[in-house]
């Protein structure tokens, strides 16, 4: 092992697509933003322990690693919900309602945006806009966008995610 | 040249594959269709035409955006030139029984409305027409005609003349001469440059960037090549915002289909040029559509803006000089090398040539995508092409150029759409999201959205947009929860002026515009909500405050 | 050989001035005896144009330009104090001392900061938008420093310090907009901090009291800089 370089956290064979990432791009240190995006798709966030070998691997310095991570609104240093529901927070979505939606949700669920409740089982979230005003006020649950919502749709949609989802 | 004649076997290959089809059902796949149920719709009429043994003649094809999202999932019918919607997938049996004869009437959507009548489309040219992801089906549309054309018979030097002669400017917002910024990209000194497509399309209530890249993307990387080769790069990025998976998706097979038919890669075509693509995703940064943020976020860095000049097209991307246009800036360059930049400069008004692409949302009838041609008024698009307001409610106010610019009220309408007079009016074009509200939204809350916008997505780097838009936000919440005083829009005054004046990138100095906009046309709602503590539409006090 | 450098006439605030083409507005008017606040500016670092206090007007144009990151043009006319310079000057000054806890009676740097001289000299006696008065870590983990986020005005000299001419990268910024926070490594008590080679850089830099050492008591923390141009003077001659 080379002095001062950081080992692959584990033997989760996870790590070869994020290897394959950094490996596409040279291992230079440019590839960055991507191989975040590769940690946080294969292991839903970002670890310490994945950001120390990212750094390590790409010869990013630890403070910038960290800074990236939290600039970009994408990365969660978190592990989210089991369930996802995305409120688009679009200017469209705005007029037609969506602030009674998030605070339906939090009634309902005690958890707001960026938050995740207490099992662990959803997470709320917000997106500053899903691009489908066309259909607005959308969220989308579990990545599905579910469009033309009410308060009350948007609490069923995701009853439904949370009890047909086999665990 | 081997590699055109394998392009023109492929156009012969796949006229020849469509004469044994007589009808073809064309299903919307773009992402506001997908979320109303079109795929289960196409599979349904998939099943459906093989259930019948018509898989010969008839076809059942998977096409981009049609514009009218109001009304999805939508299937058009050619040749008979019949559009149907909400279509569910128990539809599918009627539709193709009715094939060769009737229309299903109860399905019919009119399309001699202004909605489909008034629209002049060159972005939107192949949009629900063609199969995104198929490049057959971009070639047989005339599709990296104009690349083979400019590789075959024009110099870097013609191509950008037909550019600056068709008068197109940059479609993001700006509005600055594409052919200006092509000659300074090619005059700049350098043996490596670097195109980009700017696809971080971020104003919210904006969905035209990801309705052309999810409908044809090839119309985008043919733009690029002609770029590169027009200016001299032999490498691209598409940068592209993370939300939008089908778009990421299209792009790539697009990206692959066109190497492995060498119009992309090294050697296009067996000529001396090459130009590789490549897809970069953004990670949830509005400040990242300001360019030299973007080009720090492809660098792999904090997408922070930095003081211009110098401008990329001198010092760009690694130093390196670079074009930055965005995805619908590109989406008009093959059209232009094909027809002419006279053609498209036939079309438009003033100095705002050629058409314009629009999402139309909020509080209207016909939401959707559509193209008109630059100069048609705001009152032929919101009422007469949208539809108006639903409900019979009074239409109060459009939004354009999204937290960038401004809301224009409904007794501006007779201005015609183009750079100068959206200016003029205190709002800008923006990328062309256009929202209308009715008299049920207040303006002030309006204001302070877009506020709370701008200050979730400060970079942070400079303190006048960092602070300023906090404090901004702090006293539009004040003012619409009835506390605020006359000292307080007196500080609201001051601080907009600074930002405008001081802030480092343009997020920050036109921040204060949808402020500054309200301020001007609806002063009276700011004085109810500071004077009588009341609000003019009974918005506020219903809304809960919202920050990401 | 040295290219041939090209000397360029412009006027600032009346003055006419001979300046090198590749100096910057702010370079020549110090030069010249003619002062222009700033904060994030330090000489022997990168300039980043943050702190905005360094607008000046250039005749002809209606856009205010950073005099720090702006270079000298031929027959440019530029005015560095007129009265709606000062304005924004105070403002920005005054956004500043709002953003954060700024309680110069109780500060280490009281006496010795830049950000107090710099509202001084501003002639700011109060300050118009509301406080903030966010809640912010004090971090002494370091044996001999300490970061006290209640007096940093993100203005990253420490960060550019600690990368240029350090080379050791210990500090950046993490998140973003009025929520950024300088950080050591990734984001762990400066003290645990594998990267820091304990040099004290950063904290001679640091305009205000949000870097200081430790055992410095009340308007003590002065702060020692020659060590940037002499380092910068060494390292120009070695190359």
């Amino acid at each position: 092992m080379e002095f001062g370089k950081v080992g692959q956290p584990s033997q989760d064979p996870r790590w070869r697509m994020v290897n394959a990432t950094m490996r596409q791009h040279g291992n230079r240190s440019q590839a960055l933003i991507e191989t975040l995006h590769t940690v946080q798709e294969t292991f839903g966030y970002l670890d310490e322990d994945a950001l120390r070998y990212v750094a390590s691997s790409l010869r990013v310095p630890f403070s910038r690693v960290f800074g990236v991570a939290t600039f970009y609104h994408f990365f969660s240093l978190k592990p989210q919900g089991r369930h996802a529901c995305i409120v688009c927070l679009g200017t469209a979505c705005y007029i037609k309602g969506v602030p009674k939606i998030i605070a339906a949700l939090k009634e309902r669920y005690g958890v707001g945006p960026g938050e995740t409740t207490p099992d662990g089982e959803l997470s709320v979230l917000s997106a500053r806009c899903l691009g489908a005003c066309g259909l607005a006020p959308v969220a989308a649950v579990d990545s599905e966008i579910a469009a033309k919502l009410t308060p009350e749709a948007a609490i069923q949609r995701v009853e439904e995610v949370m009890s047909n989802a086999v665990h | 040249m081997p590699f055109i004649e394998e392009y023109q076997r492929i156009v012969a290959l796949e006229l020849e594959a469509r004469k044994a089809i007589t009808h073809r059902l064309l299903v919307c796949g773009a992402s506001g269709c997908l979320s109303s149920g079109g795929d289960a719709v196409r599979e349904a009429l998939a099943a459906e035409v093989n259930a019948r043994g018509l898989g010969r003649e008839v076809q059942v094809k998977g096409v981009g955006c049609m514009g009218l999202c109001a009304a999805g999932p939508l299937v058009a019918v050619d040749p008979a030139g019949l559009l149907y919607q909400a279509v569910t997938p128990a539809d599918a049996g009627d539709i193709v029984a009715s094939l060769g004869s009737g229309p299903v009437t109860r399905l019919l959507c009119p399309t001699d409305t202004p909605f489909f009548t008034r629209q002049l489309k060159i972005v939107l040219e192949n949009s629900g027409l063609i199969d995104p992801e198929r490049i057959e089906d971009y070639v047989v549309s005339g599709g990296y005609q104009a690349l083979i054309k400019v590789l075959t018979e024009m110099t870097p030097g013609e191509v950008i003349d037909q550019i600056t002669r068709s008068g197109l400017r940059g479609r993001g917002g700006g509005g600055y001469p594409t052919g200006l910024k092509w000659t300074t990209v090619a005059k700049a000194s350098g043996q490596v440059k670097y195109v980009i497509c700017n696809a971080d399309e971020g104003d919210p209530g904006a969905f035209m960037d990801r309705s052309v890249l999810e409908s044809d993307p090839h119309r985008v990387l043919e733009g690029m090549a002609l770029a590169g080769y027009a200016v001299g790069a032999s490498h691209g990025y598409v940068y592209v915002r993370a939300e939008y998976p089908v778009a990421v998706r299209r792009l790539q097979t697009a990206i692959k289909q066109a190497k492995r038919l060498n119009l992309l890669g090294n050697a296009v075509l067996g000529t001396p040029y090459s130009f590789n693509v490549e897809v970069r995703l953004g990670a949830g940064a509005f400040v990242c559509g300001e360019e030299t943020a973007l080009m720090a976020s492809i660098e792999g860095r904090q997408g922070t803006p930095r003081p211009r000049p110098p401008y990329p097209a001198e010092h760009g991307l690694w130093g390196c000089p670079t074009l930055i246009n965005n995805v619908e800036t590109f989406a008009n360059v093959a059209w232009i090398v094909r027809r002419g930049g006279e053609a498209f400069a036939a079309i438009g008004s003033g100095k705002s040539r050629g058409t314009k692409v629009f999402a139309l949302a909020g509080k209207i009838v016909n939401t959707g995508l559509i193209e008109v041609p630059m100069g048609t008024s705001l009152r032929e698009i919101i009422e007469e092409i949208g539809g108006g307001v639903p409900e019979g409610r009074r239409c109060k106010a459009v939004q354009t150029g999204g937290p960038s610019g401004g809301c224009i009220p409904a007794d501006h309408f007779d201005a015609p759409v183009d750079y100068e007079s959206l200016r003029q009016l205190g709002s800008m074009m923006g990328s062309g999201g256009m929202i209308v509200m009715d008299d049920s939204s207040c303006m002030v809350d309006v204001a302070r959205y877009f506020m709370d916008f701008c200050m979730t997505e400060s970079c942070g780097k400079c303190v006048p947009c960092r602070v300023g838009t906090t404090h901004i936000h702090d006293l539009l919440a004040r003012i619409t929860a009835g506390k605020a005083s006359e000292d307080d829009l007196r500080l609201l005054d001051e601080l907009c002026e600074l930002l405008q004046g001081t802030s480092l990138c343009g997020l920050g100095q036109s921040a204060p515009n949808p402020v500054l906009s309200t301020l001007r046309y609806f002063r009276e709602e700011y004085a109810a909500h500071v004077g009588e503590h009341r609000c003019l539409a009974g918005a506020c006090g219903a809304t809960e405050e919202v920050t990401s | 050989m040295k290219p041939q450098v090209k000397i360029k006439t412009l006027s600032i605030d009346g003055r006419d001035i001979g300046a090198r083409e590749d100096e910057t507005i702010l370079e020549v008017a110090r030069e010249n005896g003619i002062a222009i606040p700033t904060l994030c500016w330090l000489e022997g670092l990168s300039t980043v144009g943050a702190c905005r206090l360094c607008m000046v007007e250039i005749e002809g144009s209606s856009r205010l330009l950073p005099a720090c990151t702006t270079h000298v043009e031929e027959g440019m006319r530029i005015a560095t104090d007129s009265e709606r310079l000062r304005r924004y000057r105070r403002q920005i000054v005054e956004l500043i001392f709002s953003e954060r806890n700024h309680v110069c009676s109780v500060c280490v740097s009281n006496g010795h900061c830049e950000l107090q001289s710099l509202a001084q000299a501003l002639g700011i006696v109060r300050v118009h938008v509301p406080y903030r008065y966010p809640r912010l870590d004090v971090d002494a983990s370091h044996p001999r420093f300490v970061v006290d986020h209640n007096r940093c005005i993100l203005c990253t000299r420490c960060v550019r310090v600690c990368d240029e001419v350090e080379g050791a990268h210990t500090w950046d910024v993490s998140g973003r907009g009025v929520d950024a926070r300088v950080i050591t490594d990734l984001a762990q008590p400066w003290g645990a901090s594998e990267s820091c080679t304990g040099c004290g850089k950063c904290v001679h830099v640091c305009p205000t009291g949000a870097l200081f050492e430790k055992g410095k008591s009340v308007a003590e923390m002065s702060k020692r800089r020659q060590f940037l141009p002499y380092l910068t003077l060494m390292r120009e001659e070695r190359r």
